[in-house]
């Protein structure tokens, strides 16, 4: 529909994106419909995949390693020793003050000495072309990889996470993991060694053609005269049907990057949905479902809550990374500053409220209804206030106002569509259904 | 002289900002520990309530302003001030009435209310910005200064200036009032007694004949008082910008949980909590060692514990060792 009104180029890229929210969707779907477990930190673990994008895919900087590897080495070696003496003093001694008091010394006193130590090597390492570089790089493979490699980072935060959060009441839980969230984007923000910082990162690889390189190929361009024959045949003069030629080889190489961008991710999709659905209707899904009903019925019967709960919590979190790190693929840059709480957190949790907590395909229906009208609620209110207000003139000062302001009204609109959707179908648009064979 | 002077750069870089901001966040801490005791759930919209309440009182203040009104000295803003509370108290009693009404009868667990605030500041921030637009606003007029930097240094004779702006002597000012009230209603009147019931137990309170509407509608009034005061007097001290409104939530929900949830008196020292640790935390302390410590000792760096840019995860951080180690917060309020 936006294909026909606006341009296939928006409307791919709307679907992209669309299929991006569905696998978030998916993630936190899991999450919230199969366990209960409230995660408010989508936006921490969002970023975590868009870093592994950066961290699998950049070239790595020479330079920078030489002027500050060693340091930052040294610094990782000493955070693993740390967490080795931790780990070695709560098993070796029985739980006391002194205990308490002496990790908590280690912390302090290990975080400033790694401070310390990892200084120079840090200025070291961001001095280095600054301008262009400043950072370690990466590893420089496929970007693909990074999907997998983001999946990770995000359990593995989550794992933390769920170590320290997950025993707590729900809307407790709900903030701390939204603290966290923060802290997680305040670290990505300002270590520059690592990620750039607010500095960016641009021009990442991509698994797509470049679309430069697809307008000189000689298939693409007679892919593209096939199309369009009709078209091109009415037009008589030789040099205007070149003109066009061109101008549509230059349209269609977006449309077709994009393509490819859609094709890949639908393959992620697909799979994500095949193996959830197989999931929830395995034991394992019934097993998750009688936690959520039921925690201490469940335990009762031998269940081991704790570590059902932060299996689903990593598992969860994972999808979210993957779906972190296509976002980068596709954007082909990563800005740290533009990991809001509004955009990748709440929207996502009105997505699976709207979907239908607890079924895969409401997931995927709510990521791609709330994407597009988020998208879209500028223009149809756009529409809406100048057809509301035809007989106004255009000078009048509250229409101007209402015409300035309308990129707000998407947040009233997801704000009203999730207070409705609470009151008068509180399961979503399509509920959770179980069937008992 | 130099400890002195040492004493003035600590005061005027750490103790009054601090302190100023602390009271800020102290009353958007009340805020959410009122709702949380006696709705009983976490608001997602608190900083988007506190930019409606200041957004309404920014538009009073304007009014006035164009009218020609002011105070002299003072901002008009505190002119202004009761008028948007009356407006922010009206917009949350309709609030209540077509949101949370239905819930509570339904008695829905926290989890879905914290939801249904979700889209309740949703719609308040896009209120908000249609109304009055994303931008940043300063509102404030009257006196800046009371006492200047360059005045200070002049009167005493002293390296170190002290500055000390109107705001935030109104700020600290309104906020020790504003508590001490409601300390006293809370404790000593009749209404503000079985308040703290109604908290305490619900059923047991409303078998003593509490009226539970009547509790609901003082606890809106409250909040929406709060809120506005909260949220004004941060504006006149800082500027007012929908999205800081909106990231404020998080230090004014670690200050509430800090303090013990539910319990008022816990988050008003809770602001402070946060408010001190993070700026002891991030601030540089190598003027001040500067003059304390002989010359052979002058450190060399900065001597900062953590950039400014971890600000916020300070209070992050505190929050999330709290919940680890004492989950009723420092004074107990609700376990969780």
């Amino acid at each position: 529909m936006v294909g026909i009104f606006q341009s296939w180029n928006i409307a791919l890229s709307i679907f992209n994106l669309c299929l991006i929210s569905a696998v978030m969707t998916m993630g936190a779907n899991i999450q919230w419909g199969y366990a209960g477990l409230i995660n408010f930190g989508i936006m921490g673990y969002t970023a975590l995949g868009g870093l592994a994008a950066v961290l699998i895919s950049v070239d790595p900087v020479q330079e920078a390693w030489r002027a500050g590897g060693f340091d930052i080495l040294m610094a990782l070696w000493l955070i693993v020793v740390m967490v080795l003496v931790i780990r070695f003093i709560l098993k070796r001694f029985e739980k006391s003050k002194i205990r308490t008091y002496s990790i908590a010394a280690i912390i302090i006193s290990g975080i400033l000495l790694i401070r310390f130590s990892a200084e120079p090597g840090i200025e070291a390492i961001e001095a280095v072309d600054p301008a262009k570089t400043g950072f370690l790089g990466g590893f420089g493979l496929p970007i693909v990889f990074s999907w997998i490699v983001g999946a990770l980072f995000a359990g593995g935060l989550a794992f933390i996470v769920g170590k320290v959060a997950l025993g707590l009441r729900a809307d407790y839980l709900a903030i701390a993991t939204l603290l966290i969230s923060e802290i997680v984007i305040a670290i990505i923000k300002h270590e520059d060694w690592l990620t750039r910082g607010v500095k960016n990162v641009i021009g990442l690889k991509r698994p797509a053609p470049y679309e430069v390189d697809l307008q000189t190929t000689d298939w693409f361009i007679k892919l593209v005269e096939k199309f369009n024959s009709g078209k091109l045949s009415v037009i008589e003069n030789l040099a205007d049907r070149q003109a066009t030629l061109n101008q549509l080889v230059i349209e269609g190489s977006s449309v077709f990057v994009k393509l490819c961008y859609s094709g890949l991710f639908l393959v992620v999709v697909i799979i994500l949905l095949i193996l959830t659905q197989k999931a929830l209707y395995s034991p394992w899904g019934r097993m998750m479902r009688a936690i959520r009903d039921n925690e201490e019925a469940a335990n009762a019967m031998g269940k081991n809550v704790v570590k059902q709960h932060l299996l689903i919590f990593i598992l969860g979190s994972a999808i979210v990374g993957i779906a972190g790190a296509m976002l980068v693929t596709q954007d082909g840059l990563f800005t740290p500053g533009s990991y809001r709480p509004m955009r990748y957190t709440f929207l996502i949790w009105v997505m699976v409220i709207v979907g239908g907590s607890g079924n895969n395909f409401g997931a995927i229906l709510g990521g791609f209804v709330v994407w597009f009208l988020w998208i879209e609620a500028a223009p149809i209110s756009l529409f809406l206030i100048n057809f509301f207000t035809a007989g106004i003139p255009e000078t009048n000062a509250l229409k101007a106002h209402l015409i300035e302001s309308v990129p707000y009204f998407r947040f009233l609109l997801m704000g009203l569509g999730l207070l409705f959707i609470m009151r008068y179908r509180p399961k979503g648009i399509l509920p959770e259904k179980i069937e008992i064979k | 002289m130099d400890f002195l002077n040492a004493i003035i750069l600590l005061l005027n870089y750490i103790f009054i900002p601090a302190f100023t901001y602390g009271s800020q966040l102290a009353l958007g801490a009340i805020f959410v520990t009122l709702i949380y005791g006696i709705l009983r759930f976490a608001n997602f919209a608190t900083g988007d309530m506190m930019s409606f309440g200041t957004m309404a009182t920014i538009l009073f203040t304007w009014y006035f302003q164009s009218l020609g009104v002011s105070l002299g000295v003072l901002p008009t803003a505190l002119l202004a001030i009761p008028f948007g509370i009356i407006f922010m108290i009206l917009y949350m009693l309709l609030i209540d009435k077509f949101v949370f009404k239905y819930y509570r009868h339904q008695k829905s667990p926290p989890v879905q209310f914290a939801m249904v605030s979700i889209g309740v500041m949703f719609v308040t921030q896009a209120v908000v910005r249609i109304i009055i637009g994303p931008a940043d606003r300063r509102f404030f007029d009257g006196e800046k200064f009371i006492i200047k930097a360059r005045e200070f240094k002049e009167m005493t004779g002293l390296n170190e200036g002290l500055a000390l702006k109107s705001t935030q002597v109104i700020t600290i000012f309104v906020t020790i009032v504003l508590v001490s009230l409601l300390f006293w209603f809370l404790n000593r009147t009749k209404t503000g007694k079985s308040m703290k019931a109604y908290s305490d137990n619900e059923d047991l309170a409303l078998l003593s004949g509490i009226d539970p509407k009547k509790i609901v509608l003082v606890t809106w009034v409250i909040a929406g008082i709060l809120a506005t005061i909260g949220g004004a007097l941060y504006g006149l001290d800082k500027s007012f910008k929908p999205f800081t409104y909106f990231n404020n939530m998080l230090p004014i929900f670690a200050a509430a949980i800090v303090g013990g949830i539910g319990n008022p008196f816990g988050a008003f020292l809770g602001g402070y909590v946060i408010a001190f640790s993070e700026i002891l935390l991030t601030y540089a302390y190598k003027k001040f060692f500067i003059y304390v410590l002989p010359e052979s000792m002058e450190p060399e760096g900065l001597v900062q514990l953590l950039s400014t840019d971890y600000k916020f995860a300070v209070s992050f951080s505190i929050l999330v060792i709290v919940l680890l180690y004492r989950p009723s917060g420092i004074f107990k309020g609700k376990v969780l």
